[in-house]
Order: structure tokens, then sequence, then C-alpha cells
């Protein structure tokens, strides 16, 4: 397609946790300035800088981006800010991919950014705004609605067992125990822990959700010729996709999402993916909740419709199973589940989390058997878009 | 060398630490009004409920009977053809039975949203509403549900003219 070869290089990020004293802007630098660290680099050699974070109304600060833009490394430098909801963190990447690919830039800081408690008593009311404001607002919505009813129409599709999903959400929290920047590691929690957690709204229980969170990633790219120089481990961005379905969500099945299938299609084929199950070695698929992790690897074509969380009781998406027939070690971060949620930093926590399996530098959680390739996946604005980056060593 | 050194240790600040004065914050609390026009399609929709009507728009070309109603087909990206008289009846195609309000306050009785295809709209289109008169355990995807309206004389046009749905006796 007449386009660089684009490497990730460097990544760092902040502790998540559920309030922090910094701000948005000292949380962008903190990552931005270890991901830079990490790679031996200044921001004098960083051409352009991608922004991610979430809606201005978590922080009622207008122009965020521009609000951030110190912090990002953004000084005198071309600098654009980019939101598609809890998609944001994987399509920085991939926007940041696409300033490099073209030739347009060299290199590119991607910082992702959420500062969520700023809203008080809770950001819930910052996000009520998603829906309808005419139709649906006046029906004193709360965010949790859809997810628990598109949790409840994916349950009801197959006869999904609430246990099985239950699993997902134990295993992150396990995986997140060894993660250093992890603010809801649990080692001894059990699937009756998450079943006996309360009902917020049915069929979502307290422990199926991720905890809302501040926090900040950082990721740096750089052309072909510059990574080489940059690192003796450059992880290549093979492939990327991305995709939208109806703002209409009341009129389409929310049992699947097409759309994220469509976004798989765009990104295996441009990685030259013919059978994803035995390419993809290492997957970090977004779990808000618990079901959206099994619901994502049935749309990444990585499990069969509606058997992800049968796979998922199997063990076959642990960390360390490798005997496993076809083992897939799923969210070996911990997620979203076990380190944290802050928007579009725990999106960009999971390319970060692949690039530093494939370098094998996950410490604790490095996946056994040296993976070569492997897939990050964010979703979100109203339940519609997909975000893929395939990446590779 | 693992990716531990490359995470910064950001300061966790407790609720103690506000309480007692040991951090600093400033508050905002905004007001902010706003008048939504409500534009053709949904305009006309809203007129209707008040008339304690549920109308759909068809698109010849696909043949989708769409609510809520728009004035374009999103998938022939074309202007779409007409009004179509929908029942005030349909089917749960999802729901929830919500325990918490957006403040996370519990509820003693649930809140129970639904998705509810609506009768004479193309397979699995409708809209989101409360369901009402029925035991929350009872629910299921699939049932048959109509729709309770507000008394015509305290309609305004609006989505709340609907008062909830409710099931279907057979
Ligand atoms: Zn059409």
């Amino acid at each position: 397609m007449g386009m660089r070869r684009v490497a990730i290089v460097g990544a760092g990020m902040t502790k998540f946790v559920r309030r922090a004293l910094e701000t948005g802007p000292e949380l962008a630098w903190e990552a931005a300035s270890r991901a830079l660290a990490s790679c031996d680099l200044r921001l004098s050699d960083i051409d352009g800088v991608v922004l991610g974070t979430a809606p201005d109304a978590f922080d009622a600060v207008h122009m965020k981006g521009e609000y951030l833009s110190d912090g990002a490394g953004a000084w005198r430098k071309p600098y654009i800010r980019t939101y598609v909801g809890g998609g944001t963190g994987v399509f920085s990447v991939i926007q940041g991919w696409y300033h490099v690919a073209s030739g347009v830039f060299d290199t590119c800081l991607v910082v992702c950014e959420e500062k969520m408690s700023s809203h008080i008593p809770h950001p819930q009311g910052a996000f009520i705004t998603i829906f309808d404001h005419i139709l649906e607002r006046p029906l004193g919505p709360n965010l949790l609605w859809i997810f628990a009813m598109e949790m409840n129409a994916y349950m009801n599709r197959y006869g999904l067992r609430k246990e099985d999903i239950a699993y997902v959400a134990v295993k992150n929290k396990r995986n997140a125990a060894d993660h250093p920047a992890a603010m809801l590691g649990v080692r001894d929690i059990t699937i009756k822990d998450v079943l006996d957690s309360p009902v917020l709204a049915w069929p979502v229980q307290r422990m199926d959700v991720s905890p809302i969170a501040d926090g900040a990633v950082a990721v740096v790219l750089a052309a072909d010729h510059v990574a080489r120089r940059v690192t003796d481990k450059p992880v290549w961005i093979e492939g990327v996709g991305w995709n939208v379905d109806t703002t209409y969500w009341t009129n389409r099945d929310l049992s699947y999402p097409t759309y994220l299938e469509e976004a798989a299609r765009m990104a295996y084929r441009m990685a030259g993916i013919k059978e994803p199950r035995k390419e993809i070695h290492v997957v970090e698929p977004y779990d808000p909740f618990d079901y959206k992790e099994l619901h994502h690897l049935e749309g990444l074509l990585l499990a069969d419709r509606g058997k992800a969380p049968e796979d998922a009781a199997t063990g076959r998406f642990d960390r360390d199973n490798e005997n496993h027939p076809d083992w897939l070690p799923s969210s070996p971060s911990g997620g979203l589940l076990g380190v944290g949620n802050p928007i579009a930093a725990a999106g960009l926590m999971k390319v970060a989390e692949i690039f530093w399996q494939l370098r094998g530098e996950a410490g604790d959680r490095q996946i056994p058997g040296n993976p070569k390739r492997g897939l990050a996946q964010a979703w979100g604005d109203l339940m519609q878009i997909g975000t893929v980056v395939i990446l590779g060593v | 060398m693992t990716m531990e050194q490359w995470v910064y240790p950001s300061v966790y600040v407790k609720e103690d630490d506000f309480r007692e004065g040991r951090v600093l914050y400033t508050t905002w609390q905004p007001r902010l009004f706003y008048a939504w026009d409500r534009g053709t399609a949904i305009g006309r929709f809203l007129a209707e409920l008040k008339q304690g009507r549920i109308v759909g728009r068809r698109c010849r070309r696909c043949r989708r009977v769409v609510v809520p109603p728009r004035m374009f087909c999103e998938h022939c990206f074309r202007p779409n053809d007409e009004w179509v008289p929908l029942a005030d009846t349909g089917t749960v195609i999802t729901f929830s039975r919500c325990y918490i309000t957006w403040d996370m306050r519990r509820l003693e009785h649930p809140q129970i949203p639904a998705v509810i295809a609506i009768d004479g709209a193309s397979p699995g289109v409708g809209f989101l509403h409360h369901l009402g008169e029925v035991d929350p355990e009872a629910v299921h995807i699939g049932m048959k549900v109509k729709a309770v309206w507000k008394p015509a004389d305290q309609r305004e046009g609006a989505i709340t003219d609907i008062l909830y749905f409710k099931p279907m006796t057979e």
C-alpha cells in the first residue's frame, strides 16, 4: 500500500489509582517522560504528538486536548487530540501509526490520560450524556443500563452461565496482582466472590465491572529506519483496524459485535493473518466488564460465537496454561478489571502490555513460549466502535 | 529488564487526605441550560406520541421500517419514503433490573429498563423504555408488552407520554 513500516520502540505509564494527587497534565507528563526514557529519546527527537482522552465533561475543562498538551509533550509540535469513547486508547496508536506510516513523521509520541475522579460524586454523572437527549435521557438512565442489557442479550442468545463469565473477572484480577501499576490485583479471589457481590444492574454485579481510575500511558512510535537505530527490539505495528456501528443501538442485535469483526478483519488482512487463532499468541481484549472480554474474543474471531465463556472455563485464556490445546493467554496484564479503567489510558495500557510481552519484559506476568504476535483491542462510543492493533516481532 | 522501571509512582490520595486538609482542592458546580430542537423526524414522532400513537419510517429500497424514525436511511444513504403507523405493542428483546441510581445510591425496587421491538417495525427494531406492572423476576426476553399511556390531557409530546410498557395478558 506504499506505507512505511512503523514500530513501537518505548512505553511508560503511571500507576492507576482511584484518585491521583496529580493533575491531568502532570499524569500525562509522568507517562510520556517514562516512555521517552524507556527508549533513550528526548522530546526534541519527537516529530508529532497524538493525545487520547475522554470527553471534556469528566474534567469540566474545555479544550481538554490543549489543557493536556504541555504535559503530553506537544509544545510547538504538530499535535492532535483524538476521541472515540472507550475505543480511544487503541485508536490513538492507529492515529500515530498513520502519521508515521504516511511518511509525514519519523517519530510520534502517543499519550493517553484520564482523570475520572474530578467529577463527584461519581463520573457516571458525566456519562449520562451519552444517552439520546430527547428520547432516552428523560427516562432517567444510568450508564450501566446499556451494558447490563447487552450482557443479558449475549447470555440469553447462547444460554450462557454467569459463573463462566465471572471466571474472567477472577482471571484478570489475579493476573493484575503481578502488575506494578495495578489498583485492583487480588491473588485469592474466587468465582464465588464475584457471584456473591452486590447486584448493580442485573446481570451486572459489582465485581463484573472494572473500577474507575486516574492514570496515563504513553508509547513512542518510530519509522523503520529510526526504530532500528533506537532499539534492537522494535515491536512492529503489523495491522490496524477500526469500525463503527449505528448509533441507533436499540435497532441492532446486541449479542454479537459485528463492528468488531469488521475491524478485526481489516487488521488481519493488513497483517496477512489467515488463521488468527494460530497466528495470534497473546491478546488483550477490552474488558471493562467480564462479559466484554468474551464478547470481544468472539468478535475478534478468536473464539466461536457463544463459546468463549466455555473456553474460559477450560483455562484456555489463562496466562500460564501452555498445555491447553488451544491456549491463548488473554489479558495477561490483568486488564481493566484488574489494573483499572482510566478510559483512554486503559486502552493504551493494553497496547503497552502486548509491547512488553513481545519483548519479554513483562516481568512476573511474562507468558511462556516467546510470543511473536499479539493483538490489543478497545471498544467504545455507544457500544458501537471496535479498534484493533496487531503487533509483532 | 522488565517494564516495572517504566511505571511512574503516581500518588494515591484517599478520602481522609481531603477531609483532614492534607491536600487542597477547588470545586465548581455548573448551572447549564439547553433547549434542544427535536428536528423533523423526532418532532413528528413526539407529536404522534401526544396523540397516543407510535410511528416509524419506511425505506422502500431496503424495505426497513425503523423506529425511532429518521428522515434518511443510513444503509441506503438516501431519503426514506413514508410514515408508517406502528402498534403500541412489542417484544422485550433485552432488559435489566437496575438497583442503583447514576450516583450509585441503592434502589429498594429495581427499575426495569428494556429495549422493546415495536410491532410493525422491522424485526429487532425498537426503542428504550421502562417496564412496569410486572414482577421484576418474571420479566424475560421474548415477553410481549403493551404501552401504558399517560392520560391524554397530560401528554406533552415526549417519550414519557408512554409511562412504561406492561406485560400483555395472553
Ligand atoms: Zn434503506
